[in-house]
């Protein structure tokens, strides 16, 4: 996990102090930066103005088809943002299929989707669902008690909401909107796509274009230091109030809350959200798959794709999820320093862009150890690295939930650690690690910039299959694999966030 | 004949500046039945788990059947002790049958031999073998649990509370049928608990611990009427102290009359004398007597009665008299002494 940085480190002091401060106090790479920052607060806050109503809406009131509702907003998670990008330039973009539209009645040129305007619509409309679904959560979770409490006080519907739901949503909202800012910082196939120049977009072109990675290496390393900064200041504003219940006994659910006459603005709002998140792109690669499907566009390169996705995915599922076993069980179990620092350390790995992983793997590999560099090997290890943290996350939570007695109870039983560990703890904590490995599925599935990166030469899943034939304008051979890619990523998709217990 | 299952001595266990367990000595015979009597917080857990090897003394030793499985240099694993352990919230495992729950710590070849359904039968299980933990009563839960310890044929059975998470009702039944289960199998076992009832009715040796180490060990009756402290005197069931001198001939003197002592000292002392002690007798209006006493309040529980009452001389005393008539709160009455005291320095 460090090996990555303190490489990149290395990498950047290699040109001198001169050569990096040349870099650092460049005015373009003020301007990146600003621009990157400025991406990250549209996408954050339009995420967080779509997200907070709709899980409002799905969870606390009797909006007719909440429960379908709920599925199709979440649903849009698994448009990879290249993919989400690609559609956008297709659809609204400069001889796209809404200037077709538009051109027999005089409209000759649309505004620019290109650009903040363009990247930040994309982003936002493929990531807001980070912040529905923890949000979502959270008011499921909330006791009803308390609404109810703060009314027999003596407070109106509106102030109830302000001063006991809206605080107890807080966390939820921001623990979202944190997830929602990294991916917008780290993302790279949107912003490529719609030529924004961001971070991701100015790391790949340097990494690209010039012959010295020094410049390369220090970008990144300036991604790396933004995304930190955002983590301390969210771990610096966590309030000291806990929101846990703090009483026994069973959550009854809470009367819904009754829309009356609202209900049709609500409605609709859904409504809008839903077609530009998921019918939008659906439509648009179907028009793009039919349109290459008649003009013979070959369908057996995607088959090809489609195994790599699904092989490497899946290997790098099961290696994550072991991996992520041992971490957990420390961080659980033997609460200390040390476990501490190494739980803390694999969440570094999330925090780390893509993009700089990537990077600070080839410098590695290429420098130190040419026989795995352009492996599948340094591929699974990338992936591994960067996605431990998702199968930690769910390893743990399902840990917490087994008492230690009853793995002390099986030690007295007469039975080692190991012998424990397979016969107790792994069957009591399944569904906790298929969850984890799921998800790591699912990213690993949608993951670009590493995987162009590190991929060994002719090696093509779905995701750089739609990267190539986008970034040559090819939409129609982009259209399948993009297809392919939704439906596969539904799967795990259904099976992580989807499948809630009923109430 | 070394006849000890477990001999524990000299041992202390810290959890960073708080001393849990400190200079620790007791020991329990074979097919003894020992309860580890104190309030919350004095150790008696740590206790149980430096037993079962989930926690490791700083010092002191631990030997079980004659084995030393804690001491300088050594440390056996609790998979290697020899002991069963019954959980405070049972700790049955979610995912396996009852069956399976108790043949978890049996060897294949104990298993084919019928083990599984002898303890089954044994904890009155024999119906429920397929059942899921989470579709048994507590009492069941908690016969489970007892008979997955046993299985295996452990040196030593180490109970947690275990009774503690069963309703008032359900307890006292539970606990005759532990007891009964726990004979039945010959065990010798150890259990926890803060409830003197529980201690004095269970078992056949009751330590008491204070402040993380044991201050006596005894048999219940030893420990109800020969407490060794003041502490242990007042902590199983009530006491009344009162001041007094004892003689050579080793009675002990008072306002209240004379009755044999013991204890060690002579001159001015305290005694302990228990309710049952103190016999009342009603007074007619404006009688005098040499101990007269006036009524403060009287709690009536059906088999008897306890009456609080205070000494013209001061001290207030409690009496416990049988379930029939009682006496009135402001009564006046003379009290009597009977049994035994037991003496201590004067403090």
């Amino acid at each position: 996990m460090l090996l990555p940085l303190s490489y990149l480190v290395l990498r950047s002091s290699e040109g001198g102090w001169a050569g990096v401060s040349e870099v650092l106090l460049d005015t373009d790479t003020f301007a990146v930066l600003l621009r990157s920052a400025l991406l990250a607060a549209v996408v954050t806050g339009a995420s967080v103005f779509l997200a907070v109503p709709l899980a409002w809406l799905t969870v606390r009131t009797d909006l007719p088809g909440r429960r379908a509702w709920a599925v199709l907003a979440a649903l849009p998670l698994v448009v990879p943002s290249y993919v989400g990008g690609f559609v956008l330039v297709s659809a609204l973009g400069p001889r796209g299929m809404l200037q077709g539209v538009l051109e027999p009645f005089g409209m000759e040129r649309l505004p620019s989707i290109y650009g903040l305007f363009g990247a930040a619509l994309a982003l936002t409309l493929f990531s807001y669902p980070y912040v529905f679904l923890t949000v979502r959560s959270a008011l499921r979770g909330m006791d009803p008690a308390l609404e109810e409490a703060a009314r027999g006080l003596g407070s109106g519907a509106w102030r109830t909401f302000s001063r006991v739901t809206l605080p107890q949503m807080r966390p939820a909202v921001v623990a979202g909107a944190l997830l929602v800012a990294l991916y917008t910082l780290s993302d790279f196939g949107a912003v490529s796509i719609l030529q924004y120049d961001s971070f991701a977009r100015e790391i790949y072109t340097q990494y690209r274009s010039a012959f010295d990675r020094t410049p390369a290496a220090i970008l990144g390393l300036m991604l790396v230091a933004l995304t930190a900064a955002i983590l301390y200041v969210e771990s610096r504003t966590r309030g000291r109030a806990r929101y846990h219940r703090s009483s026994a006994g069973t959550i009854r659910p809470g009367a819904p809350v009754r829309l009356g006459r609202w209900k049709w603005p609500a409605g609709l709002f859904c409504g809008a959200v839903v077609s530009l998140a998921l019918v939008l792109p659906i439509g648009v690669l179907m028009f793009w798959l039919a349109r290459g499907l008649a003009e013979g566009e070959p369908l057996r390169l995607v088959w090809g794709a489609a195994f790599n996705s699904v092989y490497v995915s899946a290997i790098a599922a099961v290696l994550a999820a072991v991996a992520a076993l041992p971490v957990a069980v420390l961080a659980v179990r033997f609460p200390g320093r040390v476990s501490g620092l190494l739980e803390r350390l694999t969440y570094l790995g999330y925090a780390l862009p893509g993009i700089v992983l990537a990077l600070a793997l080839v410098f590695f590999g290429s420098n130190y150890v040419p026989a795995i560099y352009g492996t599948l090997g340094i591929l699974l290890f990338a992936y591994v690295v960067h996605f431990l943290p998702q199968a930690v996350g769910a390893t743990r939570a399902a840990l917490l939930q087994v008492k230690p007695s009853v793995e002390e109870a099986a030690r007295g039983l007469g039975r080692g650690p190991a012998a424990v560990l397979a016969t107790v703890t792994v069957p009591l904590t399944r569904s906790g690690i298929l969850a984890g490995g799921a998800l790591v599925f699912l990213t690993t599935m949608k993951e670009l910039p590493a995987t162009l990166l590190l991929g060994p030469i002719g090696f093509d899943t779905l995701a750089t299959s739609v990267w190539t034939a986008t970034s040559a304008a090819f939409f129609a051979r982009a259209a399948a694999p993009a297809m392919l890619l939704i439906l596969l990523s539904a799967v795990p998709m259904y099976v992580l966030v989807i499948r809630e217990p009923k109430q | 004949m070394n006849d000890l299952m477990v001999k524990i001595s000299n041992v202390s266990r810290n959890y960073g500046p708080v001393r849990a367990v400190r200079d620790l000595d007791l020991s329990l015979r074979r097919g003894g039945i020992m309860a580890l009597l104190g309030s919350s917080g004095c150790g008696k857990t740590t206790t149980l788990r430096l037993l079962a090897g989930f926690e490791t003394p700083e010092s002191g030793e631990i030997e079980i059947g004659g084995r030393t499985v804690a001491g300088p240099g050594v440390n056996v694993p609790p998979e290697k002790r020899g002991v069963g352990m019954v959980f405070q919230d049972y700790a049955l495992f979610p995912h396996l049958t009852v069956r399976g729950n108790v043949a978890y710590g049996l060897k294949n070849g104990k298993r084919r031999s019928g083990r599984i359904e002898e303890v089954l039968a044994l904890a009155h299980l024999d119906n429920l073998g397929n059942r899921m933990p989470h579709e048994l009563s507590g009492g069941q839960q908690q016969r489970v649990a007892l008979a997955r310890a046993l299985a295996p044929g452990p040196d030593v059975v180490l109970l947690d509370e275990p009774f503690s998470n069963l309703d008032a009702a359900l307890r006292a039944r539970v606990r005759a049928e532990t007891r009964d289960i726990l004979t039945d199998a010959g065990a010798t076992a150890i259990f926890v608990t803060h409830d003197q009832e529980e201690a004095l009715s269970l078992a056949d040796e009751v330590a008491v611990m204070l402040d993380g180490t044991v201050v006596q060990s005894a048999p219940p009756e030893d420990l109800y009427h020969r407490p060794a402290t003041r502490e242990v005197a007042e902590f199983v069931g009530e006491a009344n102290f009162v001041p007094g001198t004892a003689d050579e001939s080793g009675r002990f003197l008072c306002e209240l009359g004379n009755v044999p002592a013991c204890g060690a000292c002579v001159g001015h002392v305290e005694a302990m004398l228990r309710p049952e002690a103190l016999r009342l007798h009603a007074l007619a209006e404006g009688e005098k007597v040499g101990a007269g006493a006036t009524v403060l309040a009287r709690e009536f529980y059906g088999h008897d009665q306890l009456i609080k009452l205070r000494l013209d001389s001061g001290p207030v005393l409690c009496s416990r008299l049988g379930g029939g008539p009682g006496f009135r709160p402001g009564q006046r009455v003379s009290v009597e002494l009977s049994g035994e005291a037991v003496v201590f320095p004067r403090s």
